[in-house]
């Protein structure tokens, strides 16, 4: 019983009151004071809660038992309890730690706007909604945190909303993930009826596991299937939206209208990566459902490939960055396939500080350029914008996979796991998986290669009215950038495999590694092996990606213009370019019918059907009825109550003589 | 503290049924030109009901799901019509919501009616009689009088104080829910001939040992009741009246249709129809989960048509109240105790939707989407309660809606999943209706000179609103405290159907 776990997410709910309520008349000053102490102080206590489970006094887990929430005694039993272990910790700790930074940052980001205080109450009520999200101990609490991230990142996602693509991008960011949160609903009713319980220490028990895995679906569509199976599906699709993965991943893109930091925090270092958490939160039940992870592991393979060739074409920095994120998402989730949990979860920790480096990055250029987002009107900024170009240029050595950068060692990882499921012991499809993560690490060091020189390096095409003013941002804009940086070249030390000489020691914590038991020593030998040669293929394909966007994009190369006017790779482009065609596949199938459909529908049977034939021609049949009615009231409504009254008695008299005769009989 | 009754005797059913009726007398003796002391006296009796409600439940024992706090005194002896009078679970919540919302109505029409001002007054207290009335009456023929009081007033509310077109509406309100009520006296009378009793204790006492009825009557019994319920919450496809009725009738109108008197068809459902004749329910148990499912959906597909704000809300009451629907047919405790739960949150975010609609209509005089657009920048306090209650009403966790939403559904995939998941696109669809509705009505640019000078919202106005969220937070996030006061009753009621 630890009560103080609860104000881990109270703080910035503090905030968020303070800013949101007083925030119009505070001033600007206070306003970004509080905001920004409040993830602070958020950070201090998770910290002290983390010191206390490392410590060596054998507890390895907090927990505040709160008070009844939905709760029928004896029936469905749901508390509002806190639980903080390794996993959560870890997760606690970048919320608010990236989080904290992404609050200063944005202190010099959004100096000036008319909604300040409405930014940070947002952020800071952002913030509380993903700690309950990691902090609670069902899945149900869980859940308030799921919807209530979705929230914020519509209201962040349209916070210009006197721009109509703002609100239509936040509304359509809600409305997808609604479609996954009804999955997930559906998800949680079946762990309700066969664990009896959301309890998420009942849910991955080992013995409760096993008892439900024997069990299958009757009688229906999914006749044969089994339980597990069926759950861990639905949680995946709610996953899918969240986490932005096929075929939900649509709204993420359309996210970016919203404020750089904004983009940092939640659409790619936090929110999106719950999808993950949740699967790494559950690891036995999915571990138990076989067949869900293979489709795992399709998925999230897809993803990747998909988004990161979607990525080749964009010319909007953040558009870059936004598929960068649905495809190393897509890498989580296919790490999560192939069952390794700490690779993904280690991802999730070291893609927050880089990829949160990179949007930060981008907002210091746009920022910089008076909201310009287009790379084509770049270029040549690193002489303008050093700083800002070198932390830069250290994300996209962290996400291509550099050694010792963060990303090296996270999808070194993933890659192995990859190798291992695919190469080692796979069938063919896993295989073709495999080579498919590969292709995709060499494409994200190529897109970011590109993004890197049309942004910083080559001839400038800045408008040479704004040419003059591009200056480099200081304060807390460069303050942040400096400590992420550091944390993405560092990031990886978290966990460095055993091979490399390493404890692993992210997985051991969030106890989420799984170390191979009873191997032979010759087995042994083989997997050390994997390992290298895994380590190879992926710096190998690293350094080529690198290689060929430097070639293709330096100064002066003809490349781009050469490929894009051949046959293959106009077709390839325009595709790319117009992200296959999924918006206008899924307007043209699902929206636009569905709407004709009601409106239809409406005209049909509400107005011509029920009112004009059913209703008014009864109406009219009533109409004699009523002419006589007319004549005989005196103009207040009791005259009507007394001749209904009467009626209805002469009605009675028949009708009960009737059945009393019915009865005699 | 909570005076202790047994000690006074105060029959406080009474006090809480009669005190607006009472005070209805009393408005009649003022003279109809001091507008201003009309509506403090009946803000003052509306509180003082408040007051006895709270009083209620303050001496409400939630550890039994008995009938309590009875009152029975023989009234029209000969034909046997008793004046009884109790609550249990399924009431005490919705006795609860009416005397609720009933003082912030009348807070809120202190700007909205100006011609007529006492009649407008009377009415709504009589309103408030008859709803409380219905729901605490334990003597059939005193729940219909109730239930047809409440008729009356609502009539006149449409047909004097409503829009443009409040003759057809009022009269399609009336017709529709007469012609549900006529069959209904015609079953409570047969029932009477059968049992010899208009008092629902002893009646399901007699139906269940000494009178009982045989299939076919309790088939058509129940339809008759069914028909007048269903009409009432509207089920789909009798809900057409429903639209007309809420567009027509002014704010205080709709708010008191949405927030209650809807609430009146599902209850009915709960305390009379299925009970009386749980056999019959459970044959019909598939259809009417059918129109319920057909409702939620339908009502859902209807809501993002509109482009009228208070059609539309009227929409998204028939796609709601058809969880509730779905939810009386069920037979355990979670479903039931969201089926509760549904109608209120119902009330209170439906409710405060239409007063803040009433609001807006005071200030520019159209319900056409079309006609706004961008009004968050211009009324940020507004934009933030209407916001508020739209997520009320789309059921985010943390906020009233989610629980009942979550208890009924979880109920529903329970018996039947297919229901279940059909159900459960209501959940998404209501996110699309609602957020179209706040893109057109609050962001974008703005369009219309005209709406840039609204005015925000007034002390006043903060003031009724605020309680409705108070109790969104209160009811999403301790709901418990509600629950506690449902549960046993509807614990006894799902041992009294199983058997």
């Amino acid at each position: 019983m630890d009560s103080n776990l609860l104000w881990i997410p109270l703080f910035p709910f503090l905030g968020f009151l303070i800013n949101g309520i007083l925030g119009k008349r505070m001033g600007n000053r206070t306003v970004s004071i509080v905001a920004s102490v409040a993830p602070l102080l958020a950070f201090s206590v998770a910290f002290g809660a983390w010191r206390k489970i490392v410590s060596d006094t054998g507890v390895s887990a907090l927990h505040w038992d709160g008070f009844p929430w939905i709760w029928l005694d004896g029936l469905l039993e749901v508390p509002f309890a806190l639980h903080f272990d390794g996993l959560s910790a870890v997760m606690c700790l970048v919320i608010t730690g990236v989080g904290s930074l992404i609050h200063l940052y944005s202190i010099g980001y959004m100096k000036g706007d008319p909604g300040y205080h409405r930014y940070f109450a947002y952020l800071n009520l952002f913030t509380t909604f993903m700690l309950l999200l990691v902090l609670g101990d069902n899945l149900l609490l869980l859940f308030i945190g799921w919807e209530g991230v979705g929230l914020c990142s519509y209201l962040l996602i349209g916070f210009w909303f006197q721009d109509d693509a703002n609100c239509a991008a936040g509304k359509k960011a809600f409305i997808v993930n609604r479609i996954g949160d009804l999955a997930f609903l559906l998800g949680m009713f079946l762990c309700l009826i066969h664990f009896g319980t959301l309890d998420l220490a009942a849910l991955v028990n080992a013995d409760n596991i096993s008892q439900v895995a024997t069990e299958t679906f009757e009688g229906s569509l999914f006749a044969g299937m089994g339980v597990i199976t069926g759950i861990a599906l639905l949680l995946f699709i709610g996953a899918t939206g969240k986490s932005a993965q096929i075929p939900l991943y649509v709204w993420l893109p359309d996210a970016m209208a919203g404020p750089t930091p904004v983009s940092a925090l939640i659409h790619a270092a936090t929110m999106v990566t719950s999808g993950v958490y949740l699967c790494c939160r559950l690891m036995p039940l999915f571990q138990a459902a076989p067949m869900a992870l293979s489709i795992v592991a399709v998925v999230g393979a897809c993803t990747a490939l998909l988004a990161a060739i979607i990525a080749f074409t964009q010319n909007d920095i953040k558009k870059v960055l936004a598929y960068s994120t649905v495809s190393q998402l897509g890498y989580m989730f296919f790490a999560i396939g192939v069952g390794a949990f700490s690779a993904a979860f280690f991802h999730v920790v070291t893609h927050a500080f880089f990829k949160a480096l990179l949007f930060l990055g981008s907002g210091a250029v746009i920022h910089a350029m008076h909201h310009e987002q287009d790379m084509r009107k770049m270029g040549g900024l690193r002489k303008q914008l050093p700083f800002t170009h070198i932390t830069f240029l250290i994300g996209t050595f962290a996400i291509a996979g550099v050694p010792p950068l963060a990303g090296f060692f996270s999808k070194d990882e993933i890659l192995f796991a990859g190798y291992q499921a695919g190469i080692m012991e796979g069938d063919t499809l896993s295989r073709l998986f495999w080579y498919v993560s590969v292709a995709t690490a060499g494409m994200t060091a190529f897109y970011m290669m590109r993004c890197v020189a049309m942004t910083f390096w080559g001839d400038s095409q800045v408008d040479p009215k704004l040419e003059g003013k591009v200056h480099e941002p200081g304060g807390w804009i460069g303050f942040a950038l400096f400590v992420l940086a550091i944390a993405s070249a560092l990031g990886g030390f978290l966990n460095v495999p055993e091979f490399l000489g390493g404890h692993a020691i992210l997985g051991h914590f969030t106890g989420l590694h799984v170390s191979p038991t009873d191997l032979t020593k010759d087995e042994l030998v083989a997997l050390h092996a994997g390992e290298f040669t895994s380590m190879f293929i992926s710096l190998a394909i690293a350094g080529a990606g690198l290689l060929v966007g430097f070639l293709f994009y330096r100064k002066g190369s003809g490349l781009p213009a050469a490929f894009r006017n051949s046959p293959p790779g106009a077709f390839l482009g325009k595709l790319s370019e117009n992200k296959f065609y999924v918006d206008e596949m899924y307007a043209a199938v699902i929206v636009r019918p569905f709407e004709a459909i009601s409106q239809l529908m409406h005209t049909l049977i509400d107005q011509v059907l029920i009112d004009k034939l059913l209703v008014n021609g009864s109406a009219l049949l009533v109409r004699g009825l009523g002419e006589l009615f007319r004549r005989m009231q005196t103009g207040f409504i009791p005259g009507y109550l007394l001749t209904f009254g009467c009626g209805a008695l002469v009605l009675i008299y028949i009708l009960l003589n009737s059945m009393a005769k019915a009865g005699a009989q | 503290m909570i005076p202790e009754l047994e000690s006074f005797n105060l029959p406080i059913l009474s006090l809480v049924t009669l005190t607006p009726a009472f005070g209805a007398l009393l408005l009649a003796l003022i003279d109809s030109n001091s507008k201003a002391l009309i509506r403090q006296v009946a803000l003052m009796v509306s509180f003082l009901g408040l007051l006895f409600s709270l009083i209620m439940v303050g001496n409400f024992d939630s550890s039994v799901g008995v009938m309590q706090l009875e009152e029975n005194h023989s009234w029209i002896e000969s034909l046997g019509i008793s004046y009884h009078l109790g609550v249990d679970g399924f009431s005490i919540l919705l006795i609860l919501l009416t005397s609720f919302t009933m003082p912030f109505v009348f807070m809120s029409t202190w700007k909205a009616v100006d011609h007529r001002v006492k009649e407008f007054h009377i009415a709504l207290l009589l309103l408030q009689t008859g709803m409380i009335g219905a729901f605490v009456a334990l003597d059939l023929v005193l729940f219909y009088l109730f239930y047809e009081a409440m008729l009356v007033p609502m009539y006149l509310i449409i047909g004097i104080w409503g829009g443009k077109d409040r003759v057809y509406a009022a009269l399609k309100f009336f017709i529709y829910t007469m012609v549900g009520s006529l069959f209904m006296f015609l079953a409570i009378l047969y029932l009477y001939n059968h049992a010899g009793t208009f008092d629902l204790p002893l009646l399901l006492e007699r139906l269940k040992t000494t009178h009982p009825l045989d299939g076919i009557q309790q088939f058509w019994l129940f339809l008759a009741f069914a028909l007048s319920f269903a009409i009432k919450v509207p089920l789909f496809p009798l809900h057409t009246w429903l639209p007309d009725a809420h567009v027509q009738a002014p704010t205080a109108g709709s708010v008191v249709l949405a927030g209650v008197l809807l609430k009146m068809g599902t209850y009915g459902l709960l305390r009379f129809a299925i009970p009386l004749f749980p056999d019959a329910a459970m044959d019909l148990r598939e259809e009417f989960c059918w129109l319920a499912v057909t409702g939620i959906i339908f009502g859902a597909c209807m809501a993002l048509v509109q482009t009228d704000i208070k059609k539309l809300i009227a929409y998204s009451s028939v796609s709601h109240l058809g969880f509730v629907v779905l939810a009386c047919f069920m037979t355990d405790v979670e479903s039931l105790t969201g089926a509760i739960l549904q109608m209120v949150n119902h009330g209170l975010s439906t409710g405060m939707l239409f007063l803040m609609i009433g609001i807006i209509y005071e200030r520019r005089h159209t319900r056409e989407l079309a006609d706004y657009g961008g009004l968050a920048s211009v009324v940020p306090v507004y934009s933030v309660f209407f916001i508020i209650a739209v997520l009320s009403s789309i059921g985010l966790p943390g906020l009233n809606g989610f629980v009942g939403e979550f208890l009924i559904l979880f109920g529903v995939f329970r018996a039947d999943p297919l229901w279940g998941m059909l159900a459960a696109t209501g959940v998404v669809l209501g996110a699309l209706y609602m957020l179209k509705m706040v893109k057109a009505f609050l962001f974008g640019p703005v369009v219309h000179e005209v709406n840039k000078e609204v005015k925000d919202l007034n002390m006043r106005e903060i003031i009724y609103l605020s309680p409705f969220v108070v109790l969104m937070v209160w009811l999403g996030l301790y709901p418990s405290s509600f629950t506690n006061l449902v549960e046993p009753t509807l614990s006894l009621y799902v041992q009294l159907l199983q058997n």
